[in-house]
């Protein structure tokens, strides 16, 4: 019998895209009980869009104003208190949001964390990628403690919409920490699809040379509805911002079709892209390693070959 | 002045690409080049620049493991913490274990501030920091791409998926890195010649009292799926027939 909690992420209007990923690993252990936290502020759309997630069971609203905004030190407490009541996995994103609040969640409650779990073997026994995803290990958590892991989203479907879970008013009386304060966050604005949701990504590595030539594939990504990443390389040399890195040191992204332009892909950059759909690659090196693992590959000027894409989509 | 203690763990050099043994009883490590994890150097470094811009005094670099990690806290030192210490302990050291362990340390030695790798490049578990930041009962800013220290608060911008968040957490507390914080420096053979002076202490974690916790269990270890390599198209109108073929860009 197993009954899961999972820590909803969201930005205070949308949850994010990853809960129902989360959500379908939860229902690979099994569960009997797959409920969602919700903690926020006034957080009753999230709450509404957690309970239309297929197989939720509750989802518990921890509305107070100390979770306006996601604190690790806040949110732990109130999660490690929940979890007690009866839960036997608690799972969250292996996002940035997931990897900063579990680990706190899995030491308050005295228990190792299963990180990136990518498959489920059993009620306790789960694989995970090791040293870069050069290795796949299955680890057994121990008997009679609570399970804590995050799901590693690209390994997961997203379950279906069409749920009607009850939505409760959940509270603990966890004491909550005021050593930390929340002050901003700076997001590049963007119109495009969000790089971890996006069913079409068009990434663009060093080759690319300048962050203007970086426009070519905006404009083509704008055609193609899809969403725009770049490899460290390009982000080290300024062409683009940090959070549309690709790779295993940024985003690890699981696409429908995935466009890797002027990237030679260093293996760190092939972590976070081996679970697309399709890979398209192109480059002008033929013995480029982007090459082993692509899909489709086309040796040649980037230059000159996305504007004959861009054209060739156009007039389609 | 503020005292910092940096955590440096002994890894396979983030060159080196590793493979699983045939039996798939584990990963196969042995006569492979061991580094300091790189997010753990770049820890050091950042503790390093505080003390030359006058924030910090004494840095401590901590490791926890055989005889052989030594060379990791060398390096440190080489690098310019003033000292180092050894926590020795054979065998696997999970997150929790290590983070049982650093906040014994942490009680005998009392750092304004911990500045960890924020995972290490051989189980990428990224974990330790946050755990430690737990049982010590003291603020935790993970993913750091800046830190700004004023007075007895550190304000800390973090590399999150959304963008750039930025926190302000009482000391003391831990900070792990992500790497765009810094680079670190090269280490110069005089550096070297110093670092061998400098005291290098060593503990038995099994006589600091500690109970294990749960932990969990190796089952066994297995190559990644490989994706097949596919074919390559001579021209543009090939490649968009492919796609079409395939659903896409109908």
């Amino acid at each position: 019998m197993s009954a899961v909690l999972i820590v909803a992420e969201h930005d205070g209007q949308t949850l994010h895209t990853g809960v129902a990923r989360v959500a379908s690993c939860g229902l690979a252990i099994g569960a009997d009980r797959l409920d969602v936290a919700v903690l926020g502020r006034d957080c009753g759309d999230v709450a509404q869009q957690a309970a239309q997630i297929e197989g939720v069971s509750r989802v518990l609203c921890l509305d107070r104003g100390e979770n306006a905004n996601p604190l690790a030190a806040v949110q732990a407490p109130q999660i490690a208190a929940l979890a007690g009541i009866g839960y036997s996995h608690v799972l969250g994103p292996s996002t940035t949001f997931g990897k900063d609040l579990m680990p706190r969640v899995a030491a308050l409650l005295g228990v190792p964390q299963v990180s990136d779990i990518m498959s489920v073997e059993g009620e306790r026994r789960f694989k995970r990628p090791i040293y870069a995803g050069n290795a796949v290990l299955t680890v057994e958590a121990p008997a009679e403690h609570i399970v804590v892991g995050t799901a590693r989203l690209a390994s997961w479907p997203a379950a279906a919409e069409g749920g009607e879970a009850a939505i409760e008013e959940a509270q603990t009386d966890a004491e909550l920490p005021d050593h930390t304060s929340w002050l901003e966050l700076k997001s590049a604005e963007s119109e495009r699809p969000d790089l971890q949701s996006a069913s079409v990504v068009v990434s663009g590595g060093r080759a690319l040379g300048s962050s203007e030539n970086f426009s070519l594939l905006y404009d083509l990504a704008d055609r193609l509805g899809a969403a725009v990443g770049a490899s460290r390389a390009a982000v080290d040399a300024g062409y683009v911002s940090n959070d549309m890195q690709v790779g295993q040191t940024g985003k690890i992204i699981a696409p429908d079709l995935y466009f890797a332009i002027g990237i030679s892909g260093a293996i760190q950059h092939l972590t976070g892209i081996k679970d697309a759909g399709v890979i398209v690659a192109i480059n002008k090196d033929p013995e480029a390693p982007i090459f082993e693992i692509a899909d489709i590959g086309l040796v040649g000027d980037l230059f000159a070959i996305v504007p004959e894409i861009q054209a060739a989509v156009e007039g389609s | 002045m503020r005292k910092i203690l940096v955590t440096l763990k002994r890894v396979v050099d983030y060159n080196v690409r590793v493979r699983v043994k045939p039996d798939g009883s584990g990963v196969a490590v042995e006569g492979l080049k061991m580094s300091v994890n790189p997010f753990d150097e770049i820890a050091l470094e950042e503790a390093l620049r505080m003390r030359e811009r006058g924030e910090a005094g004494e840095i401590l670099a901590v490791t926890i493991g055989g005889d052989e990690c030594q060379q990791q806290l060398r390096t440190g030192l080489a690098m310019g913490a003033d000292r180092a210490l050894l926590v020795k302990c054979e065998g696997e050291v999970e997150p929790l274990a290590a983070a049982g362990i650093l906040l014994e340390v942490i009680r005998r030695e009392e750092p304004d501030i911990v500045i960890m790798g924020k995972q290490a490049i051989d189980d990428d578990c990224n974990q330790t920091g946050q755990m430690l930041a737990t049982l010590w009962g003291r603020p935790q800013a993970t993913f750091a791409s800046e830190v700004k220290l004023n007075g007895d608060t550190a304000r800390v911008t973090r590399e999150v998926d959304a963008g750039l968040e930025t926190l302000e957490v009482r000391l003391p507390a831990v900070i792990t890195t992500d790497l765009r914080l810094n680079e670190p420096r090269y280490i110069k053979l005089p550096d070297i010649m110093k670092a061998r002076r400098k005291p290098l202490e060593t503990l038995e974690a099994d006589d600091m009292g500690l109970t294990a916790p749960p932990a969990l269990k190796a089952l066994a270890y297995e190559p990644p799926e490989q994706r097949q390599k596919g074919v390559v198209v001579e021209d543009v109108p090939a490649l968009m027939g492919m796609l079409r073929e395939r659903g896409f860009l109908n």
